[in-house]
């Protein structure tokens, strides 16, 4: 007789293997030098943030049946409007909110071109990119300088576990919303109505519309809503990160979140998961480049984060399946 | 000509709102674009300089407009080209001895092969692993610019006592291409290829597998053309392009390979390939028009203080009213026409389609 739990085993048995290992190594790391290990993987989370953001931001787009490959360009035009807030006013709450409303823009501009104009959708995309880099390179001045960043808060209690306080529970506050968040995205898209119209609208827009589902509306709200997190994404880097700005400053991170979006199969959780390798593997990188273990120029370490792009992509591409109606415009009858 | 017509309304919405962020920060559009011009074609040196400007920009935009025919995005041709110009500069000064009609072919061939592999990765990945090409020659974008800057900055150097700044030694006076006049030769060949692929498209059974390809996958199928050997044909053949655009590049104008010279050639291969309707006829004019905006742009930072990078901004808005048909259509209340090639990149996103 089956029960729930064998089945439960043998559906994940990789992801188990992978957790039970992750563990282990962890521990064996922790055992040889403790502050190191805190220290990649705490450096793991942060560089997994923004990654998760586009990812989410990604597959909110896609679920719906927009392909959105502008998540760079909306990264970058909400960093670049977060750091001028933050240089006029001083605030990092109104910069944030700023970015957020930007990314919300760049979605709406998105939808607007895939479901209004019909553009194709990846040359939408191009267009954002490109818009974002114009702008952000015609606005910069050198000189500017953002007035602080945001700070971690230690959360009582929770923060002193050993590996996993200091790991996950003395963040800065965009760390914490971007963690509350991925649950958040989790929790809508399995579990309400919303959830469940987005998912028939990227899978089959015709059957939808027959239910009276209004797709261009559905599409129009998802993207613009997805575009907030890209924003979020951008305010993070500005204000959480690295506390300024520089011209590209997003170096291919809303490229990257596509590849985990899609090793993460569409789905939050394990996007999330995908966030985490994304960021070890940068983490790792740092940390061996830092201790001079490496004699590898440093071009070479550069480009640990694309060619695992890549890798992961020929690894899992032709073995995932994308929502249906992905790319497709859809034409009302 | 309809098209034509497309492509002219596009470019002239794009000046025209250029104008209003010009108007925005305090410029008068009048200024910024008579300095613009002036600059792009004010003298012979002027009319040089543009061309030289247009002449990468020929090639990257043919590269481009190549691999849309088999609905093929090669966001990849940056890569490609920066690596076309570090292996032509590397032949070009650590070959020696040869005379000026065997080095600059050869260094051109070098960069070119490069260009050509470098793309042929993307397009093998697509094939065999359903990777989609767009994620994957971004990624290589960023490699090829890791990988360079090493070269240029490790192997490579120019080890000159002045030098201090990672570039390679300049290439051999026998490796460079001449200058006609005010007549860059790279151009003169970039027109040549455009009429090569033009040919290569249209009067070949391959260039009308690649289109068959683009149009419906399926299709050319079931009709027994192999798509897989098409595709990588059309990667391995547009990357090609893009490299010889860099060899052209660091043998024509820069004389080496120096990181940070060749920035954004390839992605202005794009906006020029869709204001070009994909046509290779199309991308010389297109081209001659972005290389303009580049030459004049210092003229018009000097004359109005501008910062050059409007010129980013307008070719963002020509892309964008380009790919609005749609919306243009309406604006000049024109129908579509039947039989029209329509460019679909977005099939095969995520699986192996």
């Amino acid at each position: 007789m089956k029960t729930p739990w064998r089945t439960f085993f043998r559906q994940n048995r990789g992801r188990m293997i992978a957790a039970v290992a992750l563990v282990l190594f962890v521990a064996y790391a922790y055992n040889r030098n403790a502050q190191i290990t805190e220290a990649v993987l705490a450096s793991s989370l942060r560089q997994s943030i923004p990654l998760i953001l586009g990812a989410l931001c990604g597959l909110i787009g896609e679920r719906s049946g927009i392909i959105n490959i502008g998540i760079e360009g909306q990264m970058l035009m909400a960093a670049f409007v977060s750091f001028l807030v933050n240089v006029k006013t001083g605030s990092l709450i109104l910069a944030t909110i700023a970015g957020v409303l930007m990314g919300a823009l760049m979605g709406w501009a998105l939808a607007f071109m895939s479901v209004t104009l019909r553009i194709d959708q990846i040359i939408g995309g191009t267009v954002l990119n490109m818009i974002a880099f114009g702008l952000t390179g015609y606005f910069y001045q050198v000189g500017l300088a953002t007035k602080g960043k945001f700070q971690p808060i230690a959360i009582p209690l929770l923060s002193k576990i050993p590996i996993i306080g200091p790991v996950f529970f003395q963040n800065p506050p965009l760390t914490y919303l971007t963690l509350v968040l991925i649950f958040v995205v989790h929790f809508f898209l399995y579990y309400t109505r919303w959830g469940l119209r987005t998912r028939a609208v990227g899978e089959h827009p015709r059957a939808a519309d027959t239910l009276g589902i209004d797709v261009y509306r559905m599409r129009y709200m998802n993207v613009t809503l997805a575009g907030m997190l890209a924003g979020l994404a951008g305010a993070y880097l500005t204000l959480e990160a690295v506390g300024s700005f520089e011209r590209m400053m997003t170096n291919g991170r809303g490229f990257v979140a596509l590849a985990v979006m899609i090793f993460g199969k569409w789905d939050p959780l394990s996007a999330w998961g995908a966030a985490l390798l994304f960021g070890f593997a940068t983490a790792l990188q740092t940390q061996l480049q830092f201790m001079g273990a490496l004699q590898i120029p440093h071009q070479f370490i550069g480009m640990l984060p694309y060619l695992l792009t890549i890798i992961v992509l020929a690894g899992v591409g032709g073995r995932t399946r994308p929502p249906a109606a992905v790319g497709q415009p859809y034409v009302k009858e | 000509m309809r098209s034509v017509l497309l492509s002219l309304t596009a470019i002239a919405l794009a000046l025209f709102i250029g104008a209003l962020i010009l108007l925005a920060s305090g410029v008068s559009p009048l200024v910024a674009y008579g300095a613009l011009l002036k600059g792009a074609f004010g003298d012979a040196q002027a009319l040089q300089r543009t061309l030289e400007k247009a002449t990468p920009l020929v090639f990257s935009g043919l590269a481009v407009a190549f691999a849309f025919k088999a609905s093929l995005f090669n966001i990849g041709a940056q890569g490609q080209l920066l690596l076309g110009a570090i292996i032509a500069a590397a032949v070009g000064f650590g070959v020696e001895g040869l005379p000026p009609y065997i080095h600059a072919p050869l260094a051109l061939l070098a960069g070119a092969t490069a260009g050509a592999l470098f793309a042929a990765i993307p397009g093998v990945l697509k094939v065999y692993t359903g990777a989609h090409e767009v994620i994957t020659t971004i990624m290589l974008n960023y490699i090829a610019i890791n990988l360079t800057d090493y070269l240029a900055d490790g192997p490579w150097k120019d080890r000159s006592p002045m030098n201090i700044v990672a570039r390679t030694p300049a290439i051999l006076e026998s490796a460079r291409l001449p200058t006609w006049g005010p007549i860059p030769s790279g151009f003169v060949i970039s027109v040549i290829l455009a009429g090569v692929i033009y040919w290569l498209l249209w009067k070949t059974t391959f260039g009308f597998e690649i289109r068959t390809v683009g149009q419906n996958r399926h299709a050319a199928r079931y009709a027994g053309i192999s798509v897989a050997k098409v595709m990588i044909a059309t990667m391995v053949i547009s990357g090609l392009l893009a490299g010889l655009g860099g060899a052209v590049e660091t043998q024509g104008v820069v004389g080496r390979y120096q990181p940070g010279f060749n920035v954004g050639l390839g992605f202005e291969g794009i906006t020029i390939a869709l204001l070009a309707k994909t046509h290779p006829f199309g991308v010389v004019p297109a081209a001659l028009l972005v290389g303009a905006m580049k030459a004049g742009s210092s003229q018009m930072q000097f004359a109005a203080d501008v910062a050059k990078e409007i010129i980013d901004v307008i070719q963002a808005l020509m892309l964008f009213f380009i790919s609005a048909e749609f919306l243009l259509r309406r604006m000049l209340r024109m129908k579509e026409e039947a039989g029209e090639e329509k460019l679909v990149l977005s099939t095969g996103w995520g699986s192996g389609d």
